[in-house]
């Protein structure tokens, strides 16, 4: 079923498993404990950065496929997406699977676009498990889009980080988990924007037509949602959107927050916080995925942007075009009924509360994912 | 025509509102900072050109500035190879770009960043990729004025 840009599900896609890898500087982050795999340096191994993300988003792939506890053999389709140009990381990280590999490209709201292909091709009963996933890595990202990395210059306060991670998840017809029950695609919108060091400003709008959209198509608002998450807009692009959305007659409460504006301390020295494909892919396989799984969470709107800018067209004078897809994500009917005693405060700022977990489950941690690094 | 007209206007709202949002690099302590650094180096400089005198007391001084220069841009390249430079630039910004240092970094960091693509491909095409522009701008000066210099 449809209405103008959102399907809604029937079947309700489950997805049965999750997984995240990140680099050092990620897991020191806000959401650090919530990590399946923490990388020793960025290199993983590798000679070059563009390996090291290749081979990232194959650990992925895997580990997501092993957390879902079916086989290899089982999958019907891997849809995956990168920043690099041709999706090389993607492509080449599919050359190693034996199922079939479908190249999407919504610069960072890959991870939506590619779970809301996967849902309605699920939901049309067309195949049955398909794997999603995408990834990026911050020096493979400030090759392309920026300068190399030993150069001394200095970054203004718009400019974002991109995060060095990957994130994969398994979606099937059946099975437990939390499920996929709408998913609002999202029109290419360009207010003009031709600052590359301010991707925020430039997606802020899309997110807005998106969330618009969104609304307007299932009639619900954000008091529906316990969590509204925005994927790389960063704290001014943030700030932007909620401006945005008030113009609109929608005020934007708690509830809502950005991947990006969460991702890093606040002496990471990162400015306006995470950017790239994986930070949103590796907060929703991480943080969002488990307190879905414990039913902390019921209902979550995801919805991450995507600047679909390239060097040679913003240096041609062309001004930066943003794309944002929406995904409902609800918990599963058999945790739904279950009492969370923070349920009444759970919609208190995530960032408050990411700080003080981590307080408390980084020193268990630390030791059990240092063991689980592989090299 | 009105609808271009009209998301031309709704662009030029959107920019101005957020050029006002946006925050704004503090002037006075960039500044500061980056004096601070750049008169590092310069002092650094005049200290090696004095020490080169000093121990080669039969230079031509003309000399000895060349041999200074050449010890600035190894010292830069190295603490670019080593990643201290980077660091250097993000505390300083223009200190450490306008000295020859930042020339010296400008063309190492390339040639370390592109050094998988190969020697050819991609150390020696890409070396230039930010030095280049100075170069062809000193290039076409050094012409502009050798031009002026004959009719005079």
């Amino acid at each position: 079923m449809y209405t103008n840009q959102t399907v809604i599900f029937k079947n309700k896609p489950v997805i049965i498993g999750s997984y995240s890898i990140v680099g050092p500087k990620e897991w020191k982050g806000n959401f650090g404990p919530y990590f399946n795999y923490v990388m020793k340096d960025d290199c993983f191994g590798e000679k070059s950065y563009e390996k090291a993300e290749m081979k990232m988003l194959k650990t992925a792939i895997v580990g997501a496929i092993e957390d879902a506890k079916i086989k290899a053999s089982d999958v019907n389709l891997l849809l995956s997406g990168d920043l690099l140009n041709q999706i090389i990381s993607s492509s080449y990280a599919a050359r190693d699977f034996d199922f079939a590999f479908l190249g999407l490209f919504g610069a960072c709201s890959t991870m939506a676009e590619s779970m809301a292909v996967a849902a309605s091709i699920i939901d049309g009963k067309e195949f049955d498990t398909i794997v999603c996933s995408t990834g990026s890595h911050f020096s493979t990202a400030e090759r392309q889009f920026r300068f190399p990395l030993e150069l001394g210059n200095q970054r203004p306060p718009t400019s974002q980080w991109t995060v060095t991670g990957a994130g994969a998840c398994v979606i099937s017809s059946k099975g437990v988990g939390p499920r996929i029950t709408m998913a609002t695609f999202g029109k290419v919108i360009d207010f003009g924007v031709n600052d590359v060091n301010d991707m925020g400003a430039a997606m802020a709008p899309a997110a807005m037509d998106t969330m618009l959209a969104h609304f307007r198509d299932t009639k619900t608002t954000p008091d529906d949602y316990d969590l509204i998450v925005t994927g790389d807009l960063g704290k001014l692009g943030s700030e932007i959107l909620i401006d945005l959305m008030e113009d609109q007659g929608i005020k934007l409460g708690l509830n809502y927050n950005d991947c990006g504006q969460m991702y890093y301390t606040r002496n990471q020295n990162t400015f306006s916080g995470g950017s790239g494909c994986g930070c949103s892919a590796t907060v929703l396989n991480s943080f969002i995925m488990k307190k879905l799984r414990s039913g902390e969470y019921k209902k979550v709107l995801f919805m991450p942007t995507g600047a679909l800018m390239s060097t040679t067209a913003t240096q041609q004078g062309e001004t930066i075009p943003g794309v944002c897809h929406a995904i409902v994500l609800e918990c599963d009917e058999s945790v739904k009924n279950i009492k969370i005693s923070q349920t009444s405060n759970r919609n208190v700022k995530n960032k408050k509360e990411e700080k003080t977990n981590r307080t408390s489950i980084s020193k268990s941690n630390e030791k059990n994912i240092k063991s689980n690094r592989l090299n | 025509m009105d609808k271009s007209m009209d998301i031309k206007k709704r662009n030029e709202m959107y920019n101005n509102y957020v050029q006002a949002k946006i925050p704004k690099t503090k002037a006075w302590p960039s500044l500061f900072y980056s004096f601070l650094v750049g008169g590092i180096i310069c002092c650094i400089g005049q200290g090696i050109n004095d020490l080169i005198l000093l121990w080669f007391p039969n230079m031509a001084e003309q000399s000895a500035w060349a041999y200074t220069l050449i010890v600035l841009i190894f010292i830069a390249s190295f603490l670019t190879g080593i990643g201290v430079y980077d660091k250097i630039g993000k505390f300083a910004g223009g200190g450490s770009i306008v000295p020859i240092t930042g020339f010296s970094n400008s063309i190492t960091s390339p040639a370390l960043e592109y050094k998988h693509e190969g020697i050819i491909y991609g150390i020696c095409v890409k070396m230039f990729t930010i030095a280049g522009p100075v170069i062809v701008s000193g290039v076409v000066a050094s012409f502009i004025v050798g031009l002026i210099y004959l009719f005079i």
